[in-house]
């Protein structure tokens, strides 16, 4: 496991980055509208709706970044995956048509209001469950001939993928359920708390399945995470989480407001980065590593160069834009 | 039972029935093309609007006039509902490269890529991170700040315009690169992949028609209004803004439309030769076919109406100018010519309607009869859709007219696509055009009816009753005027 800063590693990072700020940012808003069939009272739902209304927009950019980025930099991965998943990213993309439009559209009308409502929370579903599907058809390999993908539409339908799909949701209930905590108050706060102590559970018990799944997919990820040295470096991840879960459980039993929602991305960030310890160096697993895939020199300098000036500004003004709408966000006077 | 039993095994069938014949090349072309006219539609809108709405605010903050404000508020609700669609349908575009276009993607990406990564790097983000304290922050940021904000939207559509018509000005004009072992093209010089020859034309046409296409909605909405009563504020304000965008843009577009055609001649001769209908060269010059059956079978132009050495006169500045024809292209290389010819009449045409408008908004406004006119005003309305359908055509032109081909001369289109049978992409075009048509339909509707009230007085932005802060530092000072929609 030599690890060599150069080119191809940074930009490895860069994507991997990116695409965790998504799961992080359009993770809590996915988990909203899985959550929506739950709160079916319309004040409630239009509490949740204004909690994320503003930045919504922002926090799935990052997922353009991620798929741009990666033909930018791994022009080849993206022409083997793309294909490889090609269905599920079609679900995904037709889901977060439904749910974005849902942002709009729901205040237009008050007839079909129930109908985006719906259209909301059936699009966060089938979006997130798709990009959880996509990540286990990643991690179980696809089938390459040359430089390109060779298996057929329907490949990545397994039992794994499914329960990394499943897992997914959970999670990114996990994310909306403690953000309501966050940004809420009173009764739909309380609700929220319960769901919490729910899906963390549930979060519980996806890690560890998909956990144990993971090694029994390839005989690279069982040398990666238990053979001798590198368990020295595996072995502090499963022991994070279990400190996290502790500090987890604590928050929500002292009804902490911040804390559920930072722990659960803490939980996110070390499921992610047992994620990265399974794939590395290989961008598409068991095929082709992130140096095959690399685009040619030049066009990663020329992209880091915007990259290192450019994604600094870009958290700067998106923190201040959640600074400007920060707060609890409850229902204000003249509804109707 | 019995009979769904039996059905099942038929609709298998059916659904590969359905796409016989059909190469999955033609399927993909299909879907990029549906989910392309889909998306286009609205950032032609947005770039526009954006602009406007950062010059009302301005207005406002500089006369104080309530009517600037009402107005402002009033599109801003448009811009929110008309900006959505076009970020869920671009996240689409985006990935479309990797899912129908991957051998173009494995080639073309490493220049390709990148122009579209810094669009995302200097464009969306820019918009998307300003969006939410334009839609939702004027009473929270204070006014300048919120002017910024708006500032920023607007300038974002446009750094977006930027990036993503250079690269598809480096696919209709690739310059600057050179191929590696593994087949791909690579940068030489950036600035001269970025700065490709068709770009500045591509650039100032699609940047103008944006600009028209949403000055005919915006006059369009503000004449529906004066037909109903000529008194109104708003209306007569957006009216006559739009007008005078119509009367000056128009020509300067004309010109700049001319300048791209006679930079397509020099660098794409064979779209020009599929626009203009010219199977045949005419070596003492050409005529302008104006109506007419282009018959690619035949080679020639059933039913023309021509003027005689027109074409030159165009293309040449000279009468007697020779101008090759297609024959002078190997058939393989032609593009679909009766689309590329129909199309760029249709975008002319509308091209010359628009200027008409503009002239007449001109002289009833020297009369001072434009809020008067009910015949300017119906023009107007008229005219509403027609920037859309003129960018529509336009854009139809110039993607059929350079097949075909996905980067011009160098990499064929059917060499492009994925390795996808055609059952899976003509699945995914079907789920595009039912969920893209319900979905848009209802946007439009929705935006119709926005548009079907005129601005009020103390007009409301579309906060959605956006609750106030319980707990922050600074009081909520909009709390009440949000909250009283």
């Amino acid at each position: 496991m030599s690890f060599a800063a150069d080119l191809a590693t940074i930009w490895a990072f860069i994507i991997a980055f990116a695409v965790f700020v998504y799961v992080v940012m359009d993770g809590f808003d996915l988990g909203l509208g899985i959550l929506f069939p739950l709160f079916p009272q319309k004040a409630d739902r239009d509490v949740i709706m204004n909690t994320v209304a503003p930045v919504w927009d922002g926090n799935e950019t990052w997922l353009v970044l991620g798929g741009g980025g990666m033909m930018a930099a791994f022009p080849l991965a993206y022409a083997v995956l793309m294909p490889a998943l090609y269905t599920p990213v079609i679900a995904m993309l037709l889901g977060l048509v439904f749910r974005g439009v849902a942002f709009e559209f729901r205040w237009r009308t008050q007839k079909a209001r129930n109908k985006w409502d719906l259209a909301f929370a059936g699009g966060s579903l089938v979006a997130s469950l798709a990009q959880g599907i996509a990540l286990g058809a990643v991690l179980q390999g696809v089938h390459v001939e040359g430089r390109q993908y060779a298996g057929g539409w329907w490949d990545w339908l397994t039992p794994f993928s499914i329960l990394t799909g499943a897992a997914l949701v959970i999670g990114y209930a996990l994310l909306g359920a403690t953000w309501l905590v966050l940004k809420t108050e009173g009764e739909l706060r309380d609700r929220a708390y319960h769901l919490s102590w729910v899906l963390v559970i549930a979060m519980l018990c996806a890690i560890g399945a998909v956990s144990i799944a993971t090694p029994f997919l390839h005989v690279q990820y069982t040398h990666r995470w238990f053979a001798w040295p590198n368990i020295i470096l595996t072995a502090p991840v499963p022991i994070a989480v279990a400190g996290v879960t502790v500090l987890l459980v604590r928050a929500l039993t002292n009804k902490y407001d911040h804390q559920p929602f930072f722990l659960s991305l803490a939980l996110f960030a070390l499921s992610y980065a047992g994620l990265g310890i399974s794939m590395y160096p290989y961008i598409v697993p068991q095929s082709i590593t992130i140096w095959q895939a690399a685009a040619p020199e030049n066009s990663q300098v020329f992209m880091l160069v915007g990259v290192s000036v450019l994604i600094p500004l870009i958290l700067a003004y998106t923190a201040w834009a959640y600074w400007v709408f920060r707060g609890k966000v409850r229902p204000g006077h003249g509804y109707h | 039972m019995g009979t769904i039993d039996g059905i099942a095994p038929g609709v298998d069938d059916g659904r590969c029935v359905m796409f016989e014949g059909w190469d999955a090349v033609a399927l993909a072309r299909a879907q990029f093309a549906f989910t392309m006219s889909f998306h286009i539609v609205f950032p032609a809108f947005s770039i526009g609007l954006a602009s406007y709405l950062a010059v009302l605010e301005a207005l406002w903050l500089v006369t104080k006039r309530e009517v600037f404000i009402n107005l402002f508020y009033y599109w801003l609700k448009i811009f929110a509902v008309a900006f959505g669609m076009g970020v869920v349908s671009g996240i689409v575009m985006s990935y479309q490269f990797g899912t129908n276009w991957s051998a173009f993607s494995d080639k073309a990406g490493p220049v390709i890529g990148p122009l579209m990564a810094y669009e995302v790097l200097t464009a969306f983000f820019l918009e998307a991170g300003f969006l939410g304290v334009m839609l939702f922050g004027l009473e929270r940021v204070g006014h300048r700040l919120h002017f910024f904000a708006t500032l920023m939207v607007a300038i974002g559509t446009l750094i977006s315009a930027f990036w993503i018509l250079s690269a598809n000005s480096w696919m209709q004009t690739p310059t600057g690169y050179a191929v590696n072992a593994a087949g791909q093209f690579v940068a030489a010089d950036w600035l001269k992949v970025i700065f490709n020859p068709s770009f500045p034309y591509r650039l100032v046409h699609m940047v103008l028609a944006a600009y028209l296409t949403t000055s005919l909605v915006v006059g369009a909405v503000g004449a529906w209004h004066l037909l109903r009563d000529q008194h109104l504020a708003g209306p007569r304000v957006m009216f006559s803004m739009a007008m005078w965008m119509a009367t000056l843009v128009a020509p300067i577009q004309i010109l700049a439309g001319d300048q791209h055609g006679l930079n397509t001649l020099e660098h794409q001769p064979a779209k020009v030769m599929a626009m203009e209908g010219h199977f045949q060269s005419h070596p003492d010059g050409a005529p302008l076919v104006l109506f007419g059956w282009p018959d690619m079978a035949d080679a020639k132009v059933k039913y023309a109406i021509e003027v005689p050495k027109l074409s030159s006169l165009i293309l040449k500045h000279s009468l007697d100018a020779p101008l090759a024809g297609l024959e002078t292209v190997p058939r393989e290389n032609w593009p679909p010519v009766p689309i590329t010819f129909w199309s760029f009449r249709i975008m002319v045409g509308l091209g010359f309607l628009i200027l008409g408008l503009g002239l007449f908004s001109l002289l009833m406004r020297l009369r001072g009869k434009m809020y008067q006119s009910r015949l300017l005003h119906l023009f107007a309305v008229t005219m509403g859709p027609a920037g859309f359908i003129a960018v529509l055509a336009g854009w139809i032109t110039t993607e059929t007219g350079r097949q075909p081909f996905t980067v011009y001369g160098l990499l064929r289109t059917a060499d492009s696509v994925s390795p996808l049978a055609a059952p899976a992409v003509g699945s995914s075009l079907i789920a595009f055009v039912i969920v893209y048509f319900a979905v848009f339909i209802a946007g439009v509707v929705y935006i119709l009816r926005l548009m079907a009230q005129p601005p009020h007085q103390g007009e409301q932005g579309p906060s959605h009753d956006l609750p106030a802060r319980a707990a922050g530092i600074t009081p909520a000072a909009g709390a009440a005027v949000e909250g009283a929609r």
